[in-house]
């Protein structure tokens, strides 16, 4: 450990590092630009510089220079002061003084540090360039005069997002930032361009001069648009979310998030359901609580309780599952389920999460995809993948199922599960790739395990797992990953058919036969809606999607921005979520609802506040106790040995940027995939 | 002595002599009173009165949405909402200004970027009720268009000083 001295404070710092990293061991902050952990490193904005000793005699760019044994660094010198006055009077020559139209604003780190290492003003009289700005897609509003060259972007979709699409061209003055032949980012995750762009020239186009940032109220909480459980901070003003930012958390999203996280939220404003309705001659018709209780009431009460059924959605949260869950229980049904898709998992919780955890990606050494397209299911994972494959010296990555650009090299070893079966019995090569591999992964998608065979494909992968010698003590290379948000937090809560209960597709069914009378609908809007028959269907949700154009009832609930609540990650990590905004009109929280209709039902729930749900959650699954952690899953015998169809895996997720109710109220998503489709047709 | 000088004073009527004697010297002085609302007195360009928004000479109004006077108003009297406009540029949809809230410090003036909101000469604009306090944009610019003259040589003469 090199031993140096920063501003006359000696300490000892990890070999390798940076002169930056260092100053910021230290606790002092250095300015930077282009300069961004967890891209390469340019050295291109000369902001960073400080004194170096021994070294030659002028400022050093200390993101680009290790640290050595005995350096002396000095950052606040005169030289090191005059150097930054001088760096930023060059920056701000072309940069336009438009601050105040500018969306960035406020919370741009060239106003920032301009303020605070600037000059108060110009000696350039000159004409400013002018830059031509470029279309990149819905997403992603540029202003090139702004650009500073710092090159963050095109780091980013070179490196993280895996589309080498960005560039520049010119040099010196006629430098410009471009995408070559005019066309939009075809990445899932564009729109942290924005986020990384220090100054204005890459601002959010769905937000553009919506607000500024000091007028946000800002909720920290939980992403629930895929199963990943990013973190993310929900900016409110008054009662509309203005913006979603992703939050820093390197066992999950590290600092990105998918175009559908930030941008789906304009869905929240339209198409909602904001006070309850009830069905009158065909017809839905406005009505109070009280009315579409009684109507519920007098058509349950009537019913014994294996015709009555219910399913949830895919992004509930745990308070609500456990209420539906116990609701159902004393009905009498044992028919729940909270499979929409009708995967087949059920077993110990080591069958149904992702058990080495997103984190384990990074140590994975040889990766194996069964029926996934992770690009399309979880972008953020994917780019994680991406991510271990550049640093790992190029991990052997093979898919069986789906065909799809992945951005990073992957070995297509078959389509269906056939595949699989000869990958367990060793007779691929790449089952010699995976033995050979200290911590070989296998991810199953929900593209191999949500369909009739399902159960015989999730022994097969837990066979190969065995085989591989992927579950040991140290690791468990086993990993599920979800396409629901909900899932794991349903599967963890037991809602899955009882004895004699049915599940998905044995509900649809009954109805269709009539064999089950009543469905109870909490947010599930993925099934067939015309398969539910002459069901009285009472629907719960936030949006008018499938399900409520079908119902009989509907009880407006809320969206995961406008309720506290508890999901658990498709790694079986339990976090919470926060209340950024109040449900609009009548609606409520969800499992008030279900409580204040139980007791209508004569079947009151014993409990009246979140914190006696959250108590009741944990006497169900001792894992909602340990919030943030991921519990270890148990490891059993799980999945059904057969033989499998020979239908091919297909991914789940047909389009990336329309899978929910709230996708697919949303304008942004919708110009999104129209743009996607054009860029599709192009190719 | 003391006590006889004071007596003698009392008796002289002294302090009614002095008083009836400045009355008469105002007398002769030019009238200080102004009859209002015929006559006013004079205002300093920096006089901060009702507010309005301004337009450039073309038409265009000046404000671009910035919302620093929403930011920088003590009183929270001013809300903003903005959008952008079919061509492009950052206006706003909405510009309000709550009269009775307001504490007509400036700051909003000082504030803004490019002389769109500014208090001007005007402080005649009472009214019978409350709600027409509530200034909106439309009002707000109908302001400017009609002190528009006053509000350019008022910010023209106190430019120097700036």
């Amino acid at each position: 450990m090199p031993k140096i001295k920063i501003d006359g404070v000696e300490m000892e710092v990890p070999a390798g590092i940076t002169i930056l990293q260092a100053c910021e061991l230290a606790g002092l902050e250095i300015p930077r630009f282009c300069y961004h952990e967890r891209l390469s490193i340019a050295g291109n904005c000369r902001m960073c510089l400080v004194e170096v000793k021994p070294g030659p005699p002028k400022p050093q760019a200390s993101c680009a220079l290790p640290v050595a044994d005995k350096q002396e660094i000095f950052t606040t010198t005169p030289m090191v002061q005059k150097a930054r006055k001088g760096v930023m009077e060059f920056l701000l020559i072309n940069h336009p003084l438009d601050c105040p139209i500018c969306d960035q604003g406020g919370e741009c780190d060239l106003q920032d540090q301009a303020m605070g290492y600037g000059f108060d003003r110009s000696r350039f009289h000159e004409n400013k360039r002018a830059v031509p700005d470029k279309e990149l897609g819905p997403l992603v509003k540029t202003s090139m005069n702004r650009c500073i060259h710092c090159t963050r972007c095109i780091r980013f979709a070179t490196e993280v997002a895996g589309v080498e699409e960005l560039g520049a061209t010119g040099r010196g003055e006629s430098m410009e930032v471009t995408t070559y032949v005019e066309h939009a980012l075809s990445t899932e995750l564009s729109g942290n361009l924005v986020d990384l762009c220090p100054v204005g020239a890459l601002t959010s186009k769905p937000y553009a001069f919506e607000a500024r940032s000091w007028e946000l109220t800002k909720t920290e909480s939980i992403d629930v648009l895929d199963a990943l459980g990013s973190n993310i901070r929900i900016d409110t003003r008054g009662a509309q979310v203005m913006r979603v930012l992703p939050r820093m958390d390197d066992d999950i999203n590290e600092e990105w998030i998918s175009d559908k996280t930030r941008h789906a939220i304009d869905g929240l404003r339209y198409q909602r359901l904001d006070r309850p309705y009830v069905r009158k001659a065909g017809k839905l018709v406005e009505a109070s609580w009280d009315e579409a209780f009684g109507t519920i009431a007098e058509k349950l009460g009537k019913l014994e309780g294996g015709k009555i059924a219910a399913i949830a959605g895919d992004q509930c949260d745990a308070e609500s599952m456990v209420a539906l869950k116990d609701l159902m229980a004393a009905l009498g049904s044992p028919s729940v389920d909270c499979r929409q898709d009708g995967a087949k998992l059920d077993g110990p919780r080591g069958s149904y999460i992702f058990n080495p955890g997103i984190r384990g990606i990074d140590q994975a050494d040889a990766i194996l995809l069964v029926g996934t397209n992770p690009r399309l299911e979880a972008p953020v994972l994917n780019a994680r993948i991406r991510k271990r494959y550049l640093h790992g010296g190029r991990t052997a990555i093979g898919s069986i199922g789906p065909v799809a650009d992945l951005t990073y090299p992957v070995e297509r070893l078959g389509a269906g599960p056939a595949t699989l079966a000869e990958l367990v019995e060793g007779k691929l090569g790449f089952f010699e790739k995976l033995k050979a591999a200290k911590n070989p992964l296998i991810i199953v998608g929900m593209g191999a395990l949500a369909r009739e065979d399902g159960a015989a494909v999730l022994a097969l992968a837990r066979d190969l797992a065995d085989k591989l010698g992927a579950v040991r003590d140290d690791w468990n290379g086993f990993a599920v990953l979800h396409t629901a948000a909900a899932r794991v937090g349903g599967l963890d809560l037991g809602l899955v058919p009882g004895p004699g209960g049915r599940d998905v597709e044995g509900i649809l069914a009954g109805c269709e036969k009539g064999e089950i009378a009543a469905v109870y609908l909490l947010a599930a809007d993925e099934i067939d809606a015309k398969r539910l028959g002459k069901a009285f269907v009472i629907y719960q949700g936030h949006h008018g999607d499938a399900g409520a154009h079908r119902a009989d009832v509907i009880l407006p609930g809320a969206a995961y921005t406008e309720k506290p609540g508890t999901y658990v990650n498709t790694e079986g990590r339990v976090q919470l979520a926060f209340r950024a905004a109040y449900p609009p009109g009548d609606a409520r929280e969800d499992w008030a609802i279900l409580r204040a209709l139980s007791e209508r039902l004569g079947k009151t729930l014993p409990y009246d506040t979140l914190d006696q749900v959250r108590s009741r959650l944990v006497a169900v699954n001792r894992t909602f106790a340990a919030i943030d952690q991921q519990a270890a899953g148990h490891w059993g015998s799980f999945g059904t040995p057969g033989k499998p169809s020979d239908q091919q895996f297909v991914s789940p997720i047909r389009n990336f940027y329309m899978t929910c109710p709230i996708s697919r109220s949303s304008r942004t998503m919708a110009e999104c995939t129209a743009s996607r489709a054009q860029l599709m047709a192009a190719e | 002595m003391a006590s006889l000088d004071r007596t003698a004073r009392s008796f002289l009527l002294s302090e009614l002599v002095g008083g009836f004697l400045l009355t008469l010297k105002y007398m002769f002085k030019p009238k200080v009173t102004v009859n209002y609302p015929y006559e006013k007195g004079p205002l300093s360009p920096r006089f901060r009165g009702e507010h309005a928004l301004r337009r450039y000479p073309n038409g265009e109004e000046r404000c671009i949405a910035c919302k620093l006077c929403e930011a920088i108003c003590p009183a929270q009297a001013i809300t903003i909402e903005a959008e952008p406009r079919d061509d492009g540029s950052r206006r706003t949809t909405r510009y309000d200004i709550d009269m009775t809230k307001c504490i007509y410090c400036g700051f909003c003036q000082e504030a803004c970027p490019v002389d769109a909101i500014v208090e001007g000469p005007n402080f005649e604009f009472s009214t019978e009720t409350r709600e027409e306090l509530m200034y909106n944009k439309d009002k707000l610019l109908a302001n400017g268009d009609r002190w528009e003259p006053m509000l350019a040589a008022n910010l023209h003469a106190d430019a120097p000083y700036r």
